[in-house]
């Protein structure tokens, strides 16, 4: 069975490799800067004994004074699990790197979340709306969203 | 329209979804008012002459025993419609048993689901490519009303803001034998239409008193 990776040792590590760039939040949660995103991720795919080759989703959460992109991360070959988040304040012109050139399945979950939640993801390929047309108003699944 | 060489298509991505946003735009600003539904005859007085209405009552059996359902599938109130039709319930005792892919060959559409303001033009579209004489049941609660979604940002409230409905079904999802009785109420409103003309209006104006 799929076993959450204890984050305690790989922020030590993460720490060393790249610094202020990732902290553990909870016992398997991954809490990265978002600058240092591209980084972190392509480590925790590289690396052998990691090995995180198979993106289960990306979905994001609206905290009213940030958003929180989260991302989960599973290993087929350690069959361990790891969930890490990313953080951008403010509700305007947001953005988050994107990890669609490692994975291509990201692609339409990052324009899904583009579409309802209003965060941009810096190099997609085709960022536009998913859901709804072209020239609807808001975000609906923001918090603060009045249809 | 100027046409480079360097495209690879007349319309870009971007060109053809603003398309689509303004057709959708265009969609939602003219339905804010249901359209009525097509009972106008259900109360017209008697003023044929014996013959006439016998041609009324061979026409009307035609139509009514020879329901052709298009295909409009948007949500899950399609699987009662499919148990509907398939030999449990077996909607085809009462001569709809041909599901058209295509709406010209159709001139009966269930609308089995929720419709979305995305989806709203095709359907559209779908009931204008079908040929009259054509009816419309509204099946379950979203496309009565809109049902639980009636407020939500991207569903429309009831097909009868997109397009005219004759008989409602509620229900979520109706059952299937809810369905066959609409299909029997819509053949009791077909039964008293009347298809062919008045004969005062055959006659040509100058003879007419």
């Amino acid at each position: 069975m799929t076993q959450p990776y204890p984050v305690k040792d790989l922020a030590t590590t993460l720490a060393e490799q790249f610094p202020g760039a990732a902290e553990a939040a909870g016992d398997n949660c991954l809490l990265v800067r978002a600058a240092s995103l591209l980084k972190v991720m392509a480590y925790l795919k590289g690396t052998a004994e990691l090995d995180f080759a198979y993106l289960n989703y990306i979905t994001a959460v609206d905290y009213y004074s940030y958003f929180e992109v989260v991302y989960q991360l599973t290993s087929l070959t350690h069959n361990h699990t790891i969930v890490v988040k990313t953080r951008c304040p403010g509700r305007n012109n947001l953005s988050v790197p994107s990890v669609t050139g490692m994975w291509q399945g990201a692609d339409y979950q990052e324009r899904e979340i583009y579409d309802l939640m209003g965060i941009g993801f810096k190099g997609h390929p085709n960022l536009k709306r998913l859901f709804l047309w072209d020239g609807f108003p808001g975000h609906p699944l923001r918090k603060d969203f009045q249809p | 329209m100027e046409v480079s060489s360097d495209r690879e298509y007349i319309y870009t991505s971007s060109e053809l979804d603003r398309q689509e946003g303004a057709l959708i735009e265009e969609v939602k600003a003219g339905a804010r008012q249901a359209i009525p539904d097509p009972d106008g005859w259900l109360e017209e007085d008697v003023k044929r002459n014996i013959v006439l209405t016998s041609i009324d009552t061979v026409l009307n059996w035609a139509r009514r025993s020879s329901l052709w359902p298009v295909i409009c599938f948007p949500a899950c109130c399609a699987f009662e419609f499919i148990a509907a039709e398939g030999p449990r319930f077996d909607m085809s005792r009462f001569g709809m048993e041909i599901l058209r892919a295509s709406p010209r060959q159709a001139d009966l559409m269930i609308t089995a689901g929720t419709l979305t303001w995305k989806m709203a033009p095709v359907v559209r579209r779908i009931y204008n490519q079908m040929p009259d004489p054509k009816w419309v049941i509204a099946m379950g609660a979203c496309g009565v009303s809109g049902g639980i979604f009636r407020s939500s940002y991207n569903v429309v409230p009831g097909y009868n803001k997109i397009i005219p409905v004759d008989v409602y079904v509620p229900g979520c999802p109706p059952r299937p034998e809810a369905l066959i009785h609409a299909v029997q109420l819509l053949q009791k409103k077909i039964a008293r239409e009347h298809p062919m003309p008045d004969p005062c209006d055959l006659v040509p104006k100058g003879v007419r008193r």
